[in-house]
């Protein structure tokens, strides 16, 4: 079982709340004060983008994290459960071209630029009810699990 | 948390726009509305101030590029004042450093108008 769960509606507003939550948790893992910015930044990137999605293909649908603080890590899973039959985009391999106006304004892509550049361990996969993405931070080992 | 947004113009046609709090999902659309309320009354030469910006998202990136793309279109600039490490972060990553002009105040940032004059 994760260490936390939480899940909201699929409303932009709870983003920042969902932020809060998860920077809150991180901390007290053990998350190093310099990498909250970070995980605060991907966070707010899974959760908007599955906001969006779910506004998209399923408003009713609560958008799900979980945290996990296992084995001196600190894991966020962010899932949506807004599948179009499409499969997920792959992670980019490098920011937008030029950054040219014409095409970095895409916020999925945009979004996932922006995970992908800032999370060194991060997965984004397919699941059945839509796209799960990954991410964990080292977290301080006398801090893992206390508490 | 509430984005405040406030703007005026100098006496050599800038217009400044002063942004406090966090850009995200939510708070985007008033930044969004901003910009194009100004383009829309011909304010097309923009300077956005972020030192008081405690967040900002790829949402807020989006926004920031459809200002830029809107004055273009006249001929225009939306440059940004940042020095806070954290807000320039994701500039970088996302490869908009080169797409936006970065000044460290809105001095220089006039300062530098002027010699382009």
């Amino acid at each position: 079982m994760a260490t936390v769960e939480l899940a909201f509606s699929a409303l932009p507003v709870h983003v920042r709340t969902a932020r809060l939550i998860v920077t809150a948790v991180a901390r007290r893992s053990g998350v190093e004060e310099e990498l909250l910015d970070e995980v605060r930044l991907a966070v707010g990137e899974a959760c908007s983008r599955a906001v969006e999605a779910h506004r998209l293909h399923c408003p009713a649908e609560p958008v799900r994290l979980e945290l996990h603080d296992d084995d001196g890590r600190f894991e966020v899973v962010v899932n949506d459960a807004a599948s179009n039959g499409k499969p997920v985009d792959p992670l980019p391999a490098a920011p937008p071209r030029g950054g040219g106006a014409g095409g970095g304004d895409d916020p999925d892509s945009l979004g996932l630029a922006v995970i992908s550049g800032l999370v060194d361990d991060v997965e984004i996969a397919p699941t059945p009810d839509g796209t799960q993405i990954r991410m964990g931070w080292p977290v301080a080992a006398h801090s893992s699990g206390s508490n | 948390m509430d984005l405040k947004v406030n703007d005026y113009t100098t006496d050599d046609g800038l217009t400044v726009i002063n942004v406090e709090g966090e850009i995200d999902v939510y708070t985007a659309p008033k930044l969004r509305e901003k910009l194009i309320d100004l383009v829309n009354k011909g304010k097309f030469h923009l300077l956005v101030d972020m030192e008081k910006v405690e967040f900002l998202d790829s949402t807020g990136l989006g926004v920031l590029v459809g200002g830029l793309k809107r004055v273009r279109a006249h001929d225009g600039s939306l440059e940004l004042v940042c020095t806070q490490e954290r807000i320039l972060k994701i500039f970088r990553i996302t490869g908009l450093t080169k797409v936006f002009g970065i000044h460290d105040s809105i001095q220089e940032a006039q300062e530098k108008r002027k010699g382009q004059k």
